[in-house]
């Protein structure tokens, strides 16, 4: 059942199309060689070209156009051999040459797409207009002084990519899925850290809504929003606005929004007469962008793999579930951690522990893959004390937690704490005489025919073994003792 | 002995190199000259002496120890365009009245490498726009020539280049940078009877020039002989990193190619150049200069340049389309002239009323609006198609010809209150050097002869794009013959 949403008049599709701001991960901005580095001091990493000075000339940054090919390719987006910068002029304090150079015409990306997967198991294709460079702004701070702002040029220059959606999302999840995705396969290439806090991934939503089977509405553009879950929520409270506006008999005029996160509302921002005439045209300083194909080719043959690929190749290759092997690669470091542990095991078993108590684990102690105090290797080292019988399943789960606290690896735990797993038969059997002997009358009840008691003698034996007992062999040792 | 000032460059180079003088002398000569007539002409919008003479006496110490370079302890002037570190550069405007470069251009850069000595930052029409040197937000200048039997007129300079060309005309300086967008080299060259050289696009760095439009503007030398221009172009040519649009070719020796002669060069004659209202004694002259090349072996061919007519509009819609965008930045806000204002819009309201002139303003205003929503396919579209059309008038020529002679203007130097009131006739000026910037040809201005009131006229050669040589040896055989001596009712040692 696809998402509307019910009005007074009946039921509404939303129709929805993402432009997202990535951050390119490079050292030097888009057109000086000046560094990137977040949050350093205020115009501290400013060239003379990034503060505009007068004779100041902009040089394509060669690595930064790299990174757009490889998310090009990562998006199964064509490479145009031949795009072109174009100046977008208008006037603000932050934007130092009082025009940013942005390709509008002849993008270095056209046509792509993107798979989402959606919380129903089913997966949906969305359109990628296009992707391209730009350089980005400075940044004004409006709080530092009761009656002036103040410039900070450090982000004046960085480079951009801007990808544009067709507006193929029906649904807040959809956008959400779509965000998720890209951001997820931006960070698999290594082209934008996706991280959406530190502003490196911003996106404008465009939102309209109509009847089932219409045509497009008039849609409004919701700037700079900054989680995905805002992107959500925007996308919600826009269409329902929208909704209203259309059942009061009113219309929905064409404009920029911002989104309200505290209140949970959009407000107007401009309108479409207030918008900047920006008169673009060509930018006379750089030459158009021409790429050969060699090069291209060879982009394409270092690219990293892709999460959908990663994930095809854990179903097809480690026989995990289609669930199991999304969760591990929604994040490239999961994946990362996850075949580091799984090497040389049972990568099926690998899977469940990550998935299961190592995520659990990382969760109780609020840390992120990055910062885990317990490492693939000692996790991996963890499941070998486990297929050599050292270690029972709930032993291991004690031991994991004793390694989450301390940081120690598994065989220093079970050292310390006495942890190992009896698998002496001897000694099993002597605590199964013992049980046996003080359970006379439930022995006898099992041998008259009560099988549901075997889980009670396992429980009662491992009881006595503190928990150290091998499973499998109290199991078969009591079947054989009780007959 | 010829005074230190008379020298061409290339003489003051070997005087320097046999001894004869040192650099000292030379620059302190030419500090005399600028103190003595600078005042009236108004060449250098500022001059740097202490400089000027630190650098000459460093010049002398890398001649006595035999260390010298190509341009060693040689005084030139430098148009106010060029970003010079340490030096005040003004574009000849008030919104840039206080601006001293933390950088240098990379042209003055390399004449500094081979041992240049700078005077002073020479005058321009503000942001090079203009064809008067009028427009100056500090004073206009005059040309040191005068009409025969009115030496009470002010005539103009020319521009963008004014101030360069006037420099080196009243022997205040040995040669000069300058810039050419629409003429700004060649035309003042032939206002002040000397020689000026527009390369082809590309070939300078445009690094630290402050730019007009970009895709038009090209550095150049204008200096008293076709040699001298040549000397100056070696230094200032040759490809950085630092300018996109620069090329990377190696430079040929510019100054070896004046002498190589016309014989067997063919000759083209622009059909359309041949206007109507072409005073008789410029077309005397151009005829003059054919027979000229012809008797050194050249053959001549007329060419068409069928989209000629089309010049003018075209580089008003170029040129300020790219210059409105290019002066953006001039908004108060990082360096230059601030006028506070209420807010932010106020702030850059006042900041560019005071800060730019009327011709400023008027180009920012006509580029403003040909890349306005819904003019831009109508002009700038348009003319950026014709401009393709311009360009390929010359290529075919090119099949036919080697080099082109013509005018470089329509009319000797005006007077300073003459044309003052309508920007279109000021404009015309340009009409016989804009295709060179629109194509991105080379282009000279070489003086060849004078009008009946004795004022110089120039003959321009173009050449293919970086054929500057054979530019050079058009130039050199025009300039033989013409056999030009006559000087500037204002001059050093005069």
């Amino acid at each position: 059942m696809s998402y509307t949403i019910e009005g007074a008049s009946g039921a509404w599709e939303v129709v929805i199309g993402l432009e997202v701001h990535a951050q390119v991960m490079s050292e030097a901005k888009l057109f000086s060689g000046a560094a990137t580095e977040f949050g350093a001091e205020p115009n501290s990493q400013v060239s003379f070209v990034d503060a505009g000075f007068p004779g100041m000339l902009p040089v394509i940054n060669g690595e930064c156009v790299a990174q757009a090919v490889r998310t090009g390719l990562g998006l199964k987006a064509q490479v145009n051999l031949w795009s072109r910068f174009d100046r977008k002029n208008y006037f603000y304090a932050d934007l130092p040459q009082g025009y940013q150079i942005s390709q509008y015409q002849f993008p270095v990306i056209g046509r792509g797409e993107i798979q989402v997967e959606l919380s129903d198991g089913s997966t949906k294709m969305i359109g990628i207009t296009r992707l391209h460079l730009e350089q980005d702004a400075g940044k004004s701070l409006h709080d530092q002084h009761p009656s002036k702002s103040y410039i900070d040029l450090n982000r004046s220059g960085v480079a951009l990519m801007e990808i544009v959606s067709e507006p193929d999302m029906r649904s807040p999840e959809e956008a959400g899925a779509y965000l998720t995705k890209l951001r997820q396969i931006l960070r698999y290439l290594g082209t934008c850290d996706g991280n959406m806090e530190q502003g490196s991934l911003r996106a404008d939503v465009n939102v309209s809504v109509r009847k089932p089977g219409e045509a497009f509405r008039t849609r409004c553009e919701v700037k700079n929003v900054n989680s995905i879950r805002f992107v959500m929520q925007a996308v919600e409270a826009e269409a329902r606005r929208q909704i209203a506006v259309w059942e009061e008999g009113g219309e929905v005029v064409q404009e920029t929004r911002l989104f309200d996160t505290g209140r949970g509302v959009t407000r107007s921002m401009r309108s479409k007469e207030d918008a900047h005439d920006y008169r673009y045209f060509p930018d006379p300083d750089l030459p158009p962008l021409v790429l050969q194909q060699d090069w291209v080719d060879q982009l394409k043959a270092a690219l990293p793999e892709l999460p959908d690929e990663r994930r095809a190749r854990y179903v097809g290759e480690y026989g995990l579930t289609p669930y199991d092997a999304h969760v591990l690669t929604l994040e490239k470091e999961t994946a990362a951690f996850y075949e580091a542990v799984a090497s040389g095991r049972d990568p099926k078993m690998a899977a469940n522990w990550v998935t299961g108590d190592f995520f659990a684990g990382l969760n109780r102690h609020g840390e992120g893959i990055g910062e885990s105090p317990v490492s693939a290797a000692d996790l991996g080292a963890l499941l070998d004390l486990i297929a050599d019988n050292t270690l029972s399943g709930k032993l291991a789960k004690e031991v994991l937690e004793a390694m989450f606290e301390t940081g120690k690896p598994p065989a220093a735990i079970v050292e310390e704490r006495g942890l190992k797993q009896v698998t002496d038969t001897g000694a099993i059997e002597a605590v199964i005489d013992q049980v046996m002997d003080a359970n006379a009358g439930k022995v006898a009840e099992y041998r008259a025919g009560k099988d549901k008691l075997f889980g009670f003698f396992v429980g009662q034996t491992m009881k006595a073994m503190q928990g150290k007992g091998n499973p499998a062999l109290v199991n078969e040792l009591l079947k054989k003792k009780l007959g | 002995m010829t005074a230190a000032t008379d020298l061409t460059l290339a003489g003051a180079r070997a005087a320097l190199a046999r001894r004869e003088l040192s650099a000292v002398e030379l620059t302190r000569a030419h500090l005399d000259a600028i103190a003595a007539l600078n005042p009236r002409l108004n060449a250098f919008i500022t001059v740097t002496p202490d400089q000027a003479l630190a650098q000459a006496g460093a010049a002398d110490a890398a001649l006595a120890r035999g260390d010298a370079g190509p341009l060693t302890g040689l005084p030139l002037a430098v148009k106010d365009l060029f970003c010079t570190a340490g030096t005040r550069t003004t574009a000849a405007s008030r919104i840039l009245g206080d601006f001293v470069p933390p950088y240098e251009s990379t042209v003055t850069s390399q004449l500094l490498r081979d041992g240049a000595v700078f005077l002073g930052k020479a005058n321009l029409d503000e942001f090079a726009m203009g064809s008067s040197n009028t427009s100056s937000a500090f004073g206009p200048v005059e040309n040191p020539w005068k009409r025969q039997g009115e030496e009470n007129t002010v005539l103009v300079p020319g521009g963008s280049s004014g101030g360069s060309a006037a420099a080196v005309a009243a022997r205040l300086a040995l040669g000069a940078t300058a810039t050419d967008t629409g003429g700004s080299i060649r035309q003042p060259a032939a206002f002040c009877g000397v020689a000026g050289i527009k390369p082809t696009y590309g070939r300078c760095s445009r690094f630290g020039i402050i730019a007009y439009a970009s895709s038009l503007d090209q550095a150049g030398p204008v200096a008293r002989t076709v040699e001298d221009c040549a000397i100056l172009l070696n230094s200032m040519a040759g490809f950085d990193p630092r300018d996109s649009t620069s090329a990377d070719l190696a430079v040929p020796d510019f100054a070896a190619a004046c002498e190589r002669g016309v014989k067997g060069l063919r000759i083209g004659i622009p059909r359309e150049y041949r206007l109507d209202a072409l005073p008789a004694e410029i077309a005397a002259l151009w005829e003059q200069g054919m027979a000229w090349l012809q008797a050194e072996g050249a053959t001549l061919a007329e060419i068409s340049l069928p989209h000629t007519r089309y010049a003018l509009p075209t580089y008003y819609i170029v040129a300020p389309a790219e210059a409105s965008s290019n002066l953006a930045r001039y908004d108060g806000v990082r360096f230059g002239l601030r006028k506070d204002g209420e807010d932010l819009k106020d702030l850059y309201e006042r900041t560019r009323a005071a800060g730019f002139g009327e011709e400023v303003k008027r180009r920012i205003l006509i580029g403003t609006y040909v890349l306005s929503a819904g003019y831009y396919d109508a002009y700038y579209v348009k003319a950026q198609q014709v401009r393709a059309l311009i360009r390929q008038d010359f290529d075919r020529a090119w099949d036919q010809v080697d080099a082109i002679l013509a005018p470089t203007t329509p009319t000797a130097a005006f007077g300073r209150d003459e044309k003052q009131d309508d920007p279109v006739a000021m404009y015309l000026n340009d009409v016989f050097t804009i295709t060179a910037n629109l194509a991105g040809l080379p282009g000279m201005s070489v003086p060849a002869g004078q009008d009946a009131k004795g004022l110089p006229l120039g003959l321009q050669i173009l050449g293919r794009r970086f054929d500057e040589e054979t530019v050079f040896a058009v130039g050199r055989a025009i300039e033989r013959n013409a056999g030009f001596s006559a000087l500037p009712a204002l001059r050093a040692a005069a």
